[in-house]
């Protein structure tokens, strides 16, 4: 009985989360604060409903399952790489040095430290 | 031993790739056993052209210890982006690029350090600077940005200095 309120509210929890994720990609209003919302407010809304399947797989099905611990394993390791190579190309294609701040020792960020005149393809 | 180097380029590699397998496999067999084993022994001997230096882990219990606390601003993250999304007005909001320099010399520690700062408050890294000596961070909303800058350099590099250098 209490595993079905469990189950229940990790659920719940988990569709206001992955709810406000999505509306954050219609709501904010430049391209890199679009980010921010897909990269966080979606794994807590991916991480409650597999901790509502962990619950279940505990209190109905009898046994432990691991699968959605590597899950979220996969998740964590995924979801910055994405999420740094959309950043990149915004700043191959909407930012200049002069845009962003000075890069340090360095003078110069990665993405445009590339030769003029050369054609860039990446 | 420089033969058991070259075989195993990565044995904490190696250790996480069988262990991997067998929580996937989801059974706790001596099948998936060697099965993963020899998955952890092929996988780090194809890819070592791409990572030739040989990763250390000063301090392991350090790393436990950085896991929970960033679990625990991953938490604290979302709630944080989520009232934004969800109340604040565009117009009031004040996004900022800053540049956090790095103390970081090692490539793998400045991975986790990005990949840190993309899944915890407002920030999400977006470049490295040309010779890895800063890193670009975009904040959502950001009054102070050298309060976040102070935070990312207190909290986490901090940290991963010590687990890895």
């Amino acid at each position: 009985m209490i595993s079905e309120y469990l189950i229940a509210g990790f659920l719940i929890i988990a569709g206001i989360f992955g709810f406000l994720g999505s509306f954050g990609l219609i709501k904010l209003n430049d391209p890199m604060s679009r980010l921010h919302a897909p990269t966080k407010a979606t794994s807590l809304g991916v991480g409650g409903v597999l901790l509502a399947s962990m619950v279940h797989g505990i209190a109905v099905e009898g046994h432990l399952s691991l699968h959605e611990v590597m899950i979220t394993l996969f998740l964590f390791l995924t979801a910055p790489v994405t999420a740094l190579f959309i950043a990149k190309v915004h700043l191959h294609r909407h930012e200049t040095p002069d845009s962003l701040p000075r890069a340090g020792e360095d003078g110069i960020w990665a993405t445009h430290n590339v030769d003029d005149g050369a054609e860039d393809k990446d | 031993m420089r033969l058991l180097q070259r075989l195993l380029p990565h044995p904490i590699l190696t250790l996480l790739l069988t262990f991997t397998w067998i929580m996937l496999a989801n059974s706790w067999t001596l099948n998936s056993l060697v099965f993963g084993f020899l998955l952890g022994l092929l996988i780090p001997f194809l890819t070592q052209p791409y990572w030739p230096q040989q990763m250390k882990v000063k301090r392991p219990l350090k790393v436990v210890e950085y896991i929970f606390v960033v679990l625990y601003d991953i938490l604290l993250a979302n709630v944080a982006v989520a009232r934004i999304v969800a109340f604040k007005a565009n117009a009031k909001r004040r996004p900022a690029w800053i540049a956090v320099p790095l103390e970081l010399r090692t490539p793998e520690a400045i991975t986790v350090l990005a990949g840190t700062i993309t899944m915890t408050p407002g920030t999400v890294s977006a470049d490295v600077s040309a010779e890895g000596h800063a890193l670009l961070v975009h904040c959502l909303d950001a009054d102070d940005p050298d309060a976040v800058r102070d935070e990312i350099k207190q909290r986490y590099e901090r940290r991963l200095m010590e687990i890895f250098e």
